[in-house]
């Protein structure tokens, strides 16, 4: 086995067993720190064995019962805290791992977890890409520019009130279950965007690995609960936006905005996949939701071969129904630009001002401002919306695109 | 585990007789349940008096130890397995004292 290969296999082994190792070890010792730190160690065990000793058969069993061992080293070294309840777990349960259903049953149990309503928004999305998403402390801290103490901080604090204050380590009761999806939702919602319009000026424009993380957990969400129309929704939006990501930066780093896109670069099979779960869900005569209605928006673009086959009224359509689900600011902008396909830019500079107020410390409203004052010739309130949108906008593509913009007026 | 329960006021005594039946109801079925531990509801908090008995002598201080526009009007013990039950029954607890509260879990002794 080379080195090489043995190196492959550990990457691999880390993307698709870091969660069903934390989770078995989590439901076994009813701890996130003793789960997280065992199956840490255990991957460092691989990084030293399986050079030498090869790759095992079962990777994902030889990591759980690695990591098994070290959890129950690590409690006997704190023996003076060892209760009867593990006492009793280090006796028993040391089976072969679990068939593949209940592994997942158990990392399900493990994304609700990270993700309970008694946690702060932000440590929800930190512990999930920790705990479920293998990311490290570091890579967690760059995606949401704090300091890396400030985020190991943040976890261990979530950690900590996990065990003290009797989170449990389950999927909620039936009742609780669609108040609790909607924030798991949310959470990988905003992994997913935080990774397709990444911040940072020394940042990727688009990290696609937590693009493709935040997927692959709404897609385990799906299998376990296929029915949601909501869970459905979210993963279309993420499959109709993921799909468009190889059209959205150009070759010198500048965003692309939609209109422009070279839609021969977009990616069909995660398009046909998204508006199949749209059709599905419009089949099914629920009325939809808010993730459900995002999807359909982004299937009536994906749906144009070209940008100007675009079906506006529907857009807009679908935006007023959503803007009845969701009142807020944002989703009345991004309404104001459909309508300015649909009705001008002097019809959505009248839907748009009103918002200043609200979205003033956003930079999409000065963005959207300046392309339709462009539009009216009104260049130098134009200029000074780019400016204004430069300041604010984190992210290196869409500052490059501004920019340019902004400097074909003069 | 057990959790304590604060309720949380701008007024003192300010408990309306329906909320203090749908207190009782609720008492009831915290009882029938096996939650139930111990509930009070306490006096103003310009009552209280903060003692410093660490130095030779005692000090006392009029009023609270935090000055603050809401405070702690009462408060419940109650045992609840994990937290979920714990929010679950207090959601209704809120519902029928009509006031926020704040669950917050007693360290095992």
């Amino acid at each position: 086995m080379s080195p090489i290969d043995a190196r492959a296999a550990i990457t691999r082994a880390h993307h698709e067993e870091w969660a069903r190792v934390v989770a078995s070890l989590a439901k076994r010792f009813s701890d996130l720190d003793i789960a997280e730190e065992a199956a840490a160690e255990a991957f460092a065990t691989a990084v030293e064995r399986w050079p030498a000793d090869g790759v095992p058969p079962n990777p994902g069993a030889w990591l759980t019962t690695t990591a098994n061992h070290k959890a129950i080293d690590r409690i006997r070294r704190e023996h003076k805290r060892v209760d009867k309840h593990r006492e009793a777990l280090m006796l028993t349960d040391d089976d072969p791992p679990e068939p593949l259903g209940a592994i997942d049953d158990d990392r399900l149990r493990l994304i609700f977890t990270c993700c309970h309503p008694a946690l702060a928004m932000e440590a929800r999305v930190a512990l999930t890409l920790r705990m479920v998403g293998g990311l490290t402390v570091p890579e967690i801290a760059r995606g949401f520019l704090v300091q890396e103490s400030t985020m190991g901080q943040r976890i261990t604090r979530a950690k900590g009130k996990i065990a003290a204050a009797g989170i449990p380590y389950r999927v909620p009761y039936t009742r609780d279950l669609p108040a609790r999806i909607s924030g798991v939702l949310a959470v990988l919602f905003l992994v997913f965007n935080e990774g397709y319009l990444a911040t940072g000026s020394d940042t990727d424009p688009v990290r696609a690995d937590l693009t493709a993380e935040a997927i692959r957990l709404t897609r385990l969400i799906r299998t376990l609960l296929p029915d949601d129309g909501e869970v459905a929704g979210l993963l279309a939006v993420m499959l109709l936006t993921e799909a468009r990501r190889p059209a959205r930066v150009s070759a010198d780093g500048e965003l692309v905005p939609l209109g422009e896109q070279d839609r021969g670069a977009w990616d069909e099979a995660l398009i046909a996949e998204g508006h199949r779960l749209v059709r599905d869900r419009l089949d099914s005569g629920a009325p939809p939701g808010r993730y459900q209605l995002l999807a359909a928006i982004n299937a009536v673009h994906t749906d144009a071969l070209d940008a100007r086959d675009t079906d506006w009224s529907q857009v807009v359509a679908l935006y007023d129904q959503l803007v009845r689900l969701d009142p807020s600011p944002i989703v009345a902008l991004n309404r104001g630009i459909a309508v300015a396909e649909l009705e001008g830019p002097d019809a959505a500079l009248e839907v748009i001002d009103p918002l200043g107020n609200a979205l003033d410390g956003y930079h999409a409203f000065h963005a959207t401002r300046a392309e339709l004052l462009r539009r009216l010739e009104r260049r130098e309130e134009a200029r000074t919306a780019y400016d204004r949108a430069i300041a604010l906008a984190g992210n290196t593509a869409e500052t490059a695109y501004l920019s340019r913009r902004r400097d074909e007026l003069s | 585990m057990q959790y304590l329960v604060s309720v949380i006021d701008d007024r003192s005594n300010s408990g309306t007789p329906e909320e203090m039946v749908a207190i009782d109801h609720f008492n009831d079925r915290l009882r029938a349940g096996g939650h139930w531990v111990f509930a009070a509801g306490l006096a103003a908090p310009s009552t209280s008096t903060v003692i410093d008995g660490r130095g030779e002598h005692p000090v006392f201080t009029d009023g609270p130890f935090i000055e603050s526009k809401e405070h702690m009007a009462g408060f419940w013990i109650i045992d609840a397995p994990d937290l979920d039950v714990a929010l679950g029954l207090m959601a209704e607890g809120s519902k029928a004292c009509n006031r926020r509260l704040e669950v917050r879990p007693i360290l095992a002794a």
